[in-house]
């Protein structure tokens, strides 16, 4: 394969990268934007949707797009039920929401341990399509598909936030709770979205990239580690920071691995990370008020 | 009365308690004290840290620090492992002071985050770096600490009694640490941030000296671990086994010095023990993770202020039996 080739596929999968990051990314910082908590178990979310699809696709037959519908509203009721029974007891105790989170994401991981074994599940990809680019490169479309629903949920999330009165009161209270609590909003509703809305989004990146990936009990643990510098790269509770941290993490990330290794890429992300927080401790688009 | 008999009575029954333990153990109970024993070191470091209002995702890296440090002092440059260790335990605090420059520009979650992007980056280095770190299998044949006057330290009984020692002690001087007057700095630090600094304390400074001197006690809970085992290899080290410290110390409580040893021991005792026995190996996770969250919502403080809760049941009923002998 000749180099420009070469570029291309790994610009290709630097995209796919990309967009599959943000999408738990964002939910992620979403959550630690309006609620203060750092959900450690974000990952097991991104598991539990790959995991429907395991289920819903993989094991009772349906369709996968059905699947992964089911995926989002699955995961994302998940996300309303840990919101209150877990996370709203604990609202003016930002380490209790921090421990509570742990203590879900083992439970979380145990239960699915328990239900379908420590195994790898086998999920066949219902889109072997691979659309070509040139000769030798091509893009799958199975990829393709979590990049269009990433752009998709993504804008669609943005408009809401920006369009709708809704949205409003959700980034009011990202910004100060106590101002938003005093203009009637309410801040158990906001952190009912905020909460729904960012777990399903990582529900359906795990049900998108499901036959993509080894799906097992403990693929979350990767992934978090990933987002957390992601999210720390974008600065705490920016949406668009977390955006283009994923899209410079997953582009640096895939061009270390293409042309070294592995490791590598993880070191030079970690060092990206550090050297970001060293020039700028509040991330790239943070604010210094809310670390 | 208990404060009067502290010294004199409660302190040798204490100690007669831990000399006598592990003999009613079985081989596996044994090894598992040694590992608490360790453990109880790591807590107590950790804690210091805490004092300063920073929580850090990298110490149990530090404790790596410490245990890759001190098995290559001994084993690739031949130093005897009683000098060894203490070495290994100053690196941890000399990595940790590099480390402290750019990590002490940020505050918070960043702190977190940032603390673990450092471990994990030595963690990644030991990794990659087969000379001298090994690998991904880590080092292998670390020498045991020496006999001393005829008593061999491998067996878990034995090597216990040195962990004892040299916990004892550490734990001695953290708590001497925190009660001296650079403790009180490390709590006005914390919760006086501005007005610290407005009086003319350095509160970075400060911070630093936390973190090395917690890092210093992490190393050595690390040398006494690497050789014990005679092995070490970086997942030991990794973000799971912090994941675990977190919860020791928070399910204990960090209010009080024996808060986090509390939580560790109570906890260990219970993962490993109680689980164990009950043979739900599947479940233990869950149950673990179940018993975490509802220690969170219910018990805020931790474990620790169930002490202070009883105590206070306790003197709250005194005034009535006081007022019972009074009417008889």
């Amino acid at each position: 394969m000749a180099m420009t080739e070469l570029l291309l596929q790994t610009v290709v999968n630097a995209v796919y990268a990309a967009s599959f990051m943000a999408l738990v990314a964002v939910g992620l910082v979403l959550i630690f934007g309006v609620m203060g908590v750092i959900n450690f178990a974000h990952g097991e979310f991104y598991m539990l949707g790959a995991y429907v699809v395991a289920f819903a696709y993989g094991g009772q037959g349906m369709p996968f797009l059905l699947a992964v519908a089911i995926g989002l509203v699955f995961v994302g009721g998940l996300g309303l039920v840990a919101e209150r029974a877990l996370f709203r007891p604990l609202r003016d105790n930002p380490l209790g929401g921090l421990i509570v989170s742990i203590g879900l994401l083992l439970v979380l991981q145990a239960a699915v341990a328990a239900g379908f074994g420590v195994r790898a599940e086998n999920i066949p990809s219902p889109f072997r399509a691979i659309i070509p680019l040139t000769d030798s490169v091509g893009i799958p479309l199975q990829r393709l598909l979590t990049i269009v629903a990433a752009i998709v949920l993504l804008t669609g999330l943005w408009l809401f936030l920006k369009r709708t009165r809704l949205g409003v009161a959700l980034r009011a209270c990202a910004q100060d709770p106590e101002a938003a609590a005093l203009q009637g909003i309410s801040i158990d509703q906001t952190a009912r979205i905020a909460m729904g809305v960012g777990a399903a989004l990582a529900g359906v990146a795990g049900a998108l990239t499901a036959p993509l990936v080894r799906t097992y009990p403990y693929m979350g643990h990767s992934v978090i580690v990933t987002a957390f510098i992601v999210i720390i790269v974008g600065g705490m509770g920016s949406l668009e920071g977390a955006v283009i941290a994923s899209i410079l993490y997953a582009f640096l990330h895939t061009f270390v691995t293409t042309f070294a290794d592995g490791v590598t890429a993880d070191i030079v992300g970690l060092l990206l990370m550090l050297m970001v927080l060293i020039v700028r401790p509040h991330g790239l688009f943070g604010k210094p008020d809310r670390a | 009365m208990l404060e009067r008999l502290r010294w004199p009575v409660v302190l040798p029954l204490a100690a007669l308690g831990l000399i006598l333990l592990p003999h009613g153990l079985s081989f596996s109970q044994q090894e598992l004290l040694v590992f608490l024993t360790i453990n109880v070191l790591l807590v107590a470091s950790y804690r210091l840290l805490t004092l300063t209002g920073e929580w850090s995702l990298g110490h149990v890296v530090f404790m790596g620090v410490g245990a890759y440090a001190s098995a290559l002092f001994s084993k690739a440059l031949g130093l005897p492992v009683p000098l060894a260790m203490p070495l290994g335990a100053l690196v941890a605090a000399a990595v940790a002071y590099v480390l402290s420059f750019p990590l002490f520009r940020m505050k918070g979650f960043y702190f977190l985050i940032g603390s673990f992007a450092a471990g994990e980056v030595i963690r990644l280095l030991w990794i990659k770096f087969r000379i001298p770190f090994g690998g991904p299998k880590g080092l292998k044949l670390i020498p045991g600490f020496p006999d001393i006057a005829g008593i061999s330290f491998f067996g878990p009984v034995n090597f216990y009694y040195l962990a004892l020692v040299v916990v004892s002690a550490s734990l001695f001087a953290l708590y001497r640490i925190e009660h001296s007057r650079i403790g009180l700095t490390f709590h006005a630090v914390h919760w006086q941030d501005r007005l610290a600094s407005s009086v003319g304390i350095n509160t970075r400074h400060y911070r630093t000296l936390a973190l090395v001197i917690a890092s210093f006690f992490a190393g050595l809970a690390g040398t006494l671990l690497g050789h014990y085992l005679g092995t070490v290899n970086p997942n030991r080290f990794d973000v799971e086994e912090m994941v675990f410290v977190l919860i020791w110390v928070i399910v204990g409580g960090t209010r009080t010095f024996f808060g986090p040893i509390l939580g560790v021991v109570v906890l260990t005792v219970v993962n490993e023990v109680i689980l164990r026995e009950l043979g739900t190996e599947a479940f233990r996770p869950l149950i673990y993770g179940a018993l975490l969250i509802v220690a969170i919502l219910f018990l805020p403080d931790g474990l620790e202020s169930l002490a202070s809760r009883v105590r206070e049941r306790f003197e709250a009923a005194r005034p009535s039996t006081e007022a019972k002998r009074q009417a008889s």
